[in-house]
């Protein structure tokens, strides 16, 4: 019996058994391919994806356990954001930072960055440190990622305050 | 040693990529619609490569950054650039691509000028359009949209001048990343019609021998396409993935092998590297000689040594150690390949896809016209790692499963496993310092073995691809050897940038490895360069100098004292050496603890210091000097990174920012290597399986960091990729000194060796 899955605001029923790791679903049957496998033993981050808001590892949530959850994958982050131009602000300040070197690791860590920033709009250096420590780049792009989600935790801040302000 | 001068009266000389590949339209090639395409042999590996040759290319020909359009490894077109290895990218291609441009721009110009009847003088390209007076006469477009040039590069046109620069050496976006950002790009992500899944069943430990398999049970399990077997190789695919990792399970669990005690005990390679050394030679000027080495064996043993050997005269000698590393790719490699009954095509993010396309055609007997290979982005690889390997897995099972794409992807234990290491390095130093602190005689003694275990064609006897080593008839490695070339492997910056009297360098070359090594980031310059700076160190402690003017007394190049300052003075390190003399508490557990700009650490728990290092890469490239600030917890042992200071002179800079993010992310992960890294092993097997096992630095352990950049515009450009790999470990040692008094000369710095050191020897001095 097919599987129930709401994924980027999208319900899809998956072929895959229940016991099927999440990121192939995503990866394979839907074609959502920003997450990826780099561990398979949930220790590296790179296939994070939101499940109910909270960042999850995907290569170790069976199909089953999501349930009603809503899945929400990098492709879906700028709809979450409503942003306009096609990218969630974090994105912007991550291409703004040029946070990145090869980008293997970056999904993954938007993803965590999103689940943090939802929670504390305001965090500083060693909260964000802390978000993403089970988060691993093996570039060392380490301090171009941290300045990036600081700089999309101030504008998210800045557009919140200029929406209260607006009557 | 003195600086690059330079020479605004020669022509500039055509790079070896352009000598190699002389024709124009191999690099370049202008759309009837304006888009430019300019081609490159080197591959992006998440250096930011295709940014910085889009930037040449639109700065020469004068086209706005969106138009430019990169394309880059493919053996079935563009120019053949061999491998993205050695810091070279910039100046092979990046010199190659902006002489192209800026014959194509003359070239374009003449036609116009002909054409309009105009001196070429009075006209003006702005945007790819072609202006006289004011007034847009032609394009680029017109003029040779959809054509050839049909003509050779012949560097008898002067590229533009710096001063002039729209792109060039400004900070910028990286043209490749929105799309890394928001989707599935990668080589990883490439998605074919009618694409299966495969995994390869690897034996767990190199010398294990396969005992008995069931191939036929797995088959004909569902969902399973195919088990493909070959001697020793094997492999399931599957027409989905999850179903491939499950086969896989069920593979190994059907299938015994026979393992013995063939590694040498883990914490004896030092002694190791010693006894089994098989070549000597001296390095003289950074390269080395073939010939008789007399005293071949330095001294043995880890402590350092002293003697006087007339009044105010002392020797001085040291080893450090270097385990064996990996190059923990954040994603296990991934091949894609295709067999169509006729010509085998190759997806791979393999550093050299010209080698790879050579080395497959060789193990399979394949004429290598038939064979393409095309580079595609993948995970950070930082040397040879798995990707060839994957690549020629995926080769093997395509050949059995024609007309239908290949997709492999190894599992984290296949990468952490089978791929090529870092080698394992012992470097033996003794220097001699006079009564007035002044450097008599410097001897380097460096062991390890070959940083070279890539795919090569090898005749059809060897090779260096695994399944090889499997497969019926078995094919053993190619048998290793030393390279004698200026900084080759093993030798890499053995030979110092200082001007020492009467220096001494030899390498030795250990040709047997108990685990499989090739080529990693910096290859001999990390090992080395870890020794010869916290040698210089140690050496001004000793005769009492400051370790900063002891390497400024050395270096005579203007451009590395440059770097050296003003990392010093970023870092505060004349402060801080006054602050210390006005300390007299011994070093190793001073109560007052010294504490780094930016530091919350105040408490006795806790030391401070500041250690410094400096290197220019190969001798010849990327100058880089890197100050760190540590924190030591006396209890744990535990090092902290505080604050990093890196200085930098690449000569003219293209992308400073890509600049910038390759000198801390190199510093990064040499950090990594040198305070967390070292492939774990038992007498059987490799045992560092996962992140576990091989634990990296992660986002909670990374320091501050202030990153200054020496342009030299209008200079070669030098490359920088691997420019902070060198500097990084003593610049992390000797802080650690500075803080503790404890000297530290194996890696990694691991909590229990800080400890075991600081509860025993301290100081030379």
């Amino acid at each position: 019996m097919p599987t129930k899955l709401c994924v980027n605001g999208t319900t899809h029923y998956s072929e895959s058994s229940p016991s099927t790791p999440l990121l192939y679903v995503l990866r394979n049957e839907l074609g959502l391919r920003a997450a990826k496998f780099g561990c398979g033993l949930e220790q590296c981050g790179a296939c994070a994806v939101l499940v109910g808001g909270e960042s999850i590892l995907s290569c170790g949530l069976p199909l089953s356990a999501v349930g009603e959850r809503e899945v929400v994958t990098v492709e879906g982050l700028p709809a979450l954001a409503g942003a306009a131009d096609g990218l969630h602000p974090l994105q912007r300040a991550f291409l703004e930072e040029n946070a990145a070197q090869c980008a293997y690791c970056v999904p993954g860590i938007l993803i965590a960055a999103t689940a943090l920033l939802a929670w504390n709009d305001a965090p500083d250096r060693a909260t964000i440190q802390r978000a993403l420590a089970p988060h691993l780049c093996r570039c060392g792009a380490h301090p171009r990622i941290l300045r990036a989600v600081e700089r999309a935790a101030d504008q998210l801040r800045d557009s919140d305050d200029k929406r209260q302000t607006t009557p | 040693m003195t600086s690059a001068k330079p020479r605004p009266s020669a022509r500039p000389p055509l790079s070896s990529s352009l000598e190699r590949n002389p024709d124009l339209d191999t690099w370049l090639e202008i759309d009837r619609d304006g888009t430019v395409t300019i081609r490159t042999g080197k591959a992006e590996l998440g250096q930011g490569l295709c940014t910085a040759i889009a930037r040449i290319c639109a700065e020469e020909l004068d086209l706005p950054l969106e138009r430019v359009r990169v394309e880059t490894a493919d053996t079935a077109r563009g120019p053949m650039e061999f491998m993205t290895v050695g810091s070279m990218s910039m100046e092979d291609s990046g010199s190659a691509v902006r002489q192209v441009c800026a014959e194509a721009r003359h070239h374009l110009l003449e036609q116009a000028a002909k054409l309009l009847g105009i001196p070429m003088g009075a006209l003006r390209v702005v945007d790819g359009e072609i202006f006289a007076a004011g007034v847009r006469r032609t394009s680029y477009a017109e003029l040779m949209g959809g054509r050839r040039f049909e003509r050779r590069v012949t560097g008898e046109v002067w590229p533009k001048s710096p001063a002039a620069y729209r792109y060039v050496g400004r900070k910028g976006p990286r043209i490749d990343l929105e799309a890394k950002l928001t989707r599935g790009a990668l080589l990883h992500d490439l998605c074919f019609e009618g694409m299966l899944h495969a995994r390869v069943l690897r034996p767990p430990s190199y010398l294990a021998r396969l005992v008995a398999t069931d191939v036929e049970r797995v088959r004909s399990s569902p969902g399973v396409v195919e088990v493909v077997r070959d001697g020793a190789f094997l492999a399931v695919v599957c027409d989905d993935e999850a179903c491939a990792v499950r086969a896989l399970e069920e593979l190994a669990t059907l299938t015994s092998w026979d393992e013995h005690e063939r590694l040498p005990p883990e914490d004896q390679l030092a002694t190791f590297l010693l006894e089994h050394t098989s070549q000597s030679f001296r390095v003289v000027e950074g390269t080395a000689v073939a010939g008789e080495v007399l005293d071949a064996t330095p001294s043995a043993g880890g402590t350092p040594h002293q003697s006087t050997e007339s009044p105010g005269q002392r020797e001085l000698r040291a080893t450090y150690l270097k385990p064996y590393i990996m190059h923990a790719s954040i994603s296990p490699s991934v091949g894609i390949a295709l067999w169509d009954g006729e010509r085998l095509t190759v997806w791979s993010h393999s550093q050299g896809v010209a080698i790879l396309r050579l080395a497959i055609a060789d193990s399979l007997a394949l004429d290598r016209s038939l064979i393409r290979v095309v580079h595609v982005p993948g995970a950070g690889s930082y040397g040879h790692n798995g990707a060839d390997d994957a690549a020629f897995d995926a080769c093997l099972i395509a050949l059995a499963c024609p007309n239908q794409p290949i997709r492999v992807q190894w599992m984290r234990e296949d990468e952490n496993l089978w791929e090529p290491y870092s080698p394992a390095a012992r470097v033996d130093l003794t220097a001699r310092v006079d009564a007035h602190g002044r450097i008599e005689n410097w001897r380097h003694d460096v062991h390890s073995n070959s940083h070279m275990g890539r795919p090569l064609p090898a005749g059809g006897k060897h090779s260096n691809f695994i399944a090889d080593w499997h497969r019926v008839p078995a094919k053993p490695p190619i048998p290793a050897q030393p390279r004698l070339e200026a900084h080759a492997g093993i030798h890499r910056n053995a030979d110092p940038y200082y001007s020492l009297p009467d220096r001494q360098i030899f390498k030795h070359f250990v040709g047997e490895t108990p685990l499989r090594v090739s080529s990693t980031r910096g290859l001999g310059a990390f090992a080395n360069v870890f020794a010869i700076e916290s040698f210089m160190d140690e050496l001004a402690h000793a005769s009492g100098q400051d370790p900063l003017e002891l390497r400024l007394r050395y270096l005579d190049d203007p451009r590395a004292r440059a770097v050296l300052l003003d990392a010093a003075q970023r870092a505060g390190w004349s402060e801080h050496r006054s602050s210390k003399r006005a300390t007299p508490a011994p070093p190793a557990l001073a109560e007052v603890s010294r504490t780094a700009p930016g530091s919350t650490a105040h408490d006795a728990t806790v030391a401070s210091g500041l250690g410094l290092s400096f290197a220019r890469y190969k001798n010849v490239k990327c100058y880089a000097a890197v100050a760190v600030w540590v924190d030591v917890q006396k209890a744990t042992g535990r090092i902290q990174l505080r604050r990093v200071v890196i200085s930098a002179d690449a000569g003219q800079i293209i992308d400073p920012d890509g600049l910038t993010n390759q000198l801390e992310g190199g510093f990064i992960q040499a950090a990594s290597w040198t305070l967390k890294e070292k492939v774990r092993f038992d007498r059987v097997a490799v045992r560092s399986r996962d992140w576990e096992s091989y634990p990296i630095l992660r986002f909670d352990e990374i320091p501050e960091f202030e990153t200054s950049l020496l342009d030299q515009p209008g200079m070669p450009i030098l490359g920088a990729g691997e420019a902070t790999q060198g500097p990084t470990p003593a610049a992390i040692a000797n802080a650690v000194f500075d803080a503790t008094g404890a000297r530290l000369r194996e890696l990694p710095l691991s909590p229990e060796r800080v400890l075991a050191v600081m509860g025993g020897e301290r100081d030379l001095a």
